[in-house]
């Protein structure tokens, strides 16, 4: 790798005379890149043809579709903590990239994607398959930039993986037109990026605040924390796993949090939100102090804002200095990586163990159990619930899976259910709720980590709108468990019609296609069953079998996802039916 | 968020210092639009440090409002600094034309009278028309308006608000602390970056 010393002393000896394509690949293997995710066309087919020479090195997955490499990449991001890299071609292939950058924006995934551009001279005469894809993607990338000169191709790549990882990480668009892909220009090297002058990806760590946080834990009597993905992104689980044991503090979590401490910890008192458990959303209004670690107060975690948590003081520890007070008011902001500032903090609180108030949350979460918890994963019913598929996957894998869920109420189910040991083992669309983003996020996962067992729980409606990525299993051999929940419906739509629209069910009976035969067509083995004596050896035969396996599970058509905070309600006005 | 606190709304004048980059002006537009704030002025221009713009972005709204904007357009990645400032904070001026018919200007008014009252001055004269500017608050400018339309105003255009911060040292001393308080790497530039022409070979 070039260095600073070395590029300044470079010779034209130590120069080579390469195209643009082949620089991009040489950024990507710099870059320590081994997985691409994409799909050839005609503005990036110098990028491909570059590549040609280093299958070698770079694993190129050939997708279905741009939205199915860019939920791959995602997959493969949030399970590694690496960089997820995506190729697309412009026009059309660009746009296909939309709503994965979107996601992967609010869901602060680390991406880079490259698209082609149609050649330089023609931007903005409505050239074939030419699209402004650069403003196109303004609002839903924490960078983009467009590259017309193949000079630029090695500082700018640079930057954007510098860009997409550092500090609250994020999606970065690169746009290369044809003609600066096949340039030929004097490359000098690779020098990775380390700093941009006008970004700050870390905000500077103020030990007042640090100190001011502590003395309030201190003094709190009934503390709570509630934890979201920040401190996976910031590796920082066995600094947040300190703070937690030595403050004795009872701690839950968002859906992109699930997992940085595992289920069964005796502090880890469940999930946070609309569909979270009863105790921690209840007790978030009556806790004195409530602690928030890199987690943004989504609005459904909040639900009603101006009731909410209205008599704690609030401490907020965030590396996004704008998520801190922009939805509740912060009474001691604690700006930094939480790498840096847990063990800072957890430096300065007294060791205490916060026994009785941990006592009422076991007490609500009894309540829960025998309302919710003991009939869904445990049903009487006649009828397959969704939550003792999850209850019966969780004893066969032993919490050692990694469970990526689509959208909807068997999301929920899944969050709410799966038992994890391990970070980074729960995938899901969480801030902008994307179906259809389980089946390639799970491809991308297993990619990701090829040691781990990867469970992709998805609704029969989310299964539709990507199952073409099963031409992507079939191609590239990988080894995901498909687990479909299929209930005939678009169940999480369908409980809102009929908790709020008087059951007027209006377009989410949804029919489903033969999932096994269509299985079959990739070549990939499948299962259907819908008695609850075939559920134990239908998931043993699907988890022991070598490749991927599709088990659909019919389960009952109208059950409900409790407890639940009704939109416009309070958290502590959450309801148990 | 703009339909909340419509009470305190008042004007804030945004200064914006970036690097001089392709599609940040629509990146910064965007913070405005998709929370249905209206930009009421906005001026960009060279600033006193070389690369660093400044963009002047006047706008109504509560300093609740105002401070999580400002926020955010710091994150965006070719942003250095962002302030805001109520309009007593800043000195502020806007530029104004005006373009009336030079025989009716020239027959009616008592032209160096209506100039001197109103702070204004010509710019260029014709046999055609005549164009006046002057510069000042937006009541100043308005007012000149009134004065001239019953000449037969044919156009009239005002420029962007600019305003300077009254206790502000300057963003080059700030960029300096910036340096000091957290140095970066130093920037390794490509070499080849300033020698395109020279070295396309295609």
């Amino acid at each position: 790798m070039l260095t600073k010393e070395k590029q300044v002393a470079a010779s034209p000896e130590q120069t080579k005379t390469i195209s643009g394509a082949e620089a991009l690949i040489l950024a990507l293997l710099e870059e320590k890149v081994d997985t691409i995710f994409g799909y050839p066309g005609g503005a990036i087919m110098p990028v491909y043809d570059a590549l040609f020479d280093y299958t070698d090195k770079l694993n190129h997955v050939l997708v279905r579709h741009e939205q199915g490499a860019i939920h791959a990449g995602q997959g493969y991001a949030r399970s590694s903590g690496k960089v997820g890299v995506v190729f697309a071609t412009s026009g059309p292939g660009a746009t296909n990239l939309v709503t994965g950058l979107a996601d992967a924006q609010i869901d602060s995934t680390p991406l880079v994607c490259i698209t082609g551009q149609v050649f330089a001279h023609l931007l903005g005469t409505d050239a074939f398959q030419e699209t402004d894809i650069l403003n196109i993607t303004t609002p839903v990338t924490k960078w983009n930039y467009q590259v017309t000169d193949a000079n630029e191709i090695p500082e700018v790549m640079a930057k954007a993986f510098y860009i997409a990882k550092s500090g609250r990480p994020g999606p970065v668009l690169i746009d290369i037109s044809k003609n600066a892909q096949l340039q030929k220009f004097d490359f000098a090297g690779y020098t990775p990026c380390k700093h941009i002058r006008s970004y700050r990806p870390k905000p500077i760590v103020r030990h007042e605040y640090i100190a001011q946080a502590a003395e309030v834990i201190n003094q709190a009597k009934k503390p709570f924390v509630l934890w979201g993905q920040g401190v996976m992104l910031g590796s920082a689980e066995k600094e947040f796993r300190t703070f937690i044991e030595k403050s004795g503090i009872p701690a839950a979590w968002t859906i992109l949090g699930a997992g940085a401490l595992p289920s069964d910890h005796p502090q880890n008192v469940g999930m946070l939100g609309m569909h979270g458990n009863y105790g921690p959303n209840v007790l978030t209004n009556e806790c004195d102090v409530l602690i928030a670690i890199g987690m943004r107060f989504d609005d459904r975690v909040t639900g009603r804002l101006d009731k909410y948590a209205r008599q704690a003081k609030i401490i907020h520890l965030d590396i996004d200095p704008t998520e801190i007070g922009k939805n509740v008011p912060v009474a001691v902001p604690v700006w930094g990586d939480c790498k840096e500032t847990l063990p800072l903090l957890t430096e300065l609180v007294e060791a205490k163990e916060h026994t009785d108030w941990l006592q009422l949350f076991r007490e609500y979460n009894d309540r829960e159990i025998e309302a919710v918890i003991q009939e869904e994963l445990f049903p009487t019913s006649e009828e397959l619930t969704m939550g003792e598929v999850m209850q019966q996957l969780n004893e066969q894998t032993a919490g050692d899976a990694i469970v990526v869920s689509d959208v909807g109420q068997h999301q929920m189910v899944a969050c709410r259910y799966a038992r994890l040991n391990h970070t980074r083992s729960n995938i899901t669309s969480g801030g902008l709720g994307t179906m259809g983003f389980a089946l390639p996020a799970a491809i991308g996962a297993k990619f990701g980590t090829p040691d781990r067992t990867v469970v992709a729980v998805i609704g029969d409606g989310g299964f539709q709108m990507t199952l073409q990525e099963l031409g992507t299993i079939m191609q590239s051999g990988v080894d995901v468990k498909l687990l479909i929940l299929n209930n005939q419906f678009l169940g999480m739509v369908r409980q809102w019609q009929e908790l709020f629209h008087d059951r007027r069910y209006s377009f989410v009976d949804i029919a489903s296609p033969d999932y096994v035969k269509v299985a079959s067509g990739y070549g990939i083995s499948g299962k259907s069953i819908s008695k609850r004596e075939e559920l134990k050896d239908a998931l043993q035969e699907m988890l022991s079998h070598k490749g991927s396996f599709l088990l659909e599970v019919m389960v009952t058509k109208e059950n409900n996802v409790f407890p639940m905070v009704p939109q416009g309600c309070s958290v502590s006005e959450i309801r148990l039916k | 968020m703009s339909n909340q606190n419509h009470t305190d709304k008042q004007e804030f004048n945004i200064t914006v210092y970036t690097e001089n980059h392709i599609g940040l002006l629509n990146r910064i537009a965007i913070i405005f639009s998709r929370r249905k704030i209206n930009i009421e002025s906005l001026n960009t221009s060279p600033s006193e440090v070389e690369g660093i713009h400044r963009f002047s972005i006047l706008i109504k709204e509560s300093e609740e409002v105002v401070r999580k904007i400002a926020g955010q357009i710091e994150k965006q990645v070719e942003v250095l600094k962002v302030y805001y400032n109520t309009n007593e904070e800043v000195i502020w001026q806007e530029m104004a034309l005006y373009k009336v018919p030079t025989d009716v200007i020239a027959e009616r008014a008592v032209v160096e009278r209506l100039l001197r009252e109103n702070g204004a001055r010509a710019v260029v004269i014709r046999k055609d028309y005549t164009v006046f500017e002057t510069t000042g608050h937006r009541e100043e400018t308005d007012n000149l308006i009134k004065v001239l339309e019953p000449y037969g105003l044919i156009e009239f255009v005002r420029s962007a608000r600019i305003a300077i911060i009254k206790d502000s040292e300057g963003f080059h001393k700030k960029l300096q602390e910036f340096e000091q308080s957290e140095p970066g790497h130093e920037v390794v530039e490509n070499e080849y970056l300033s020698s395109r022409e020279k070295v396309f070979t295609m």
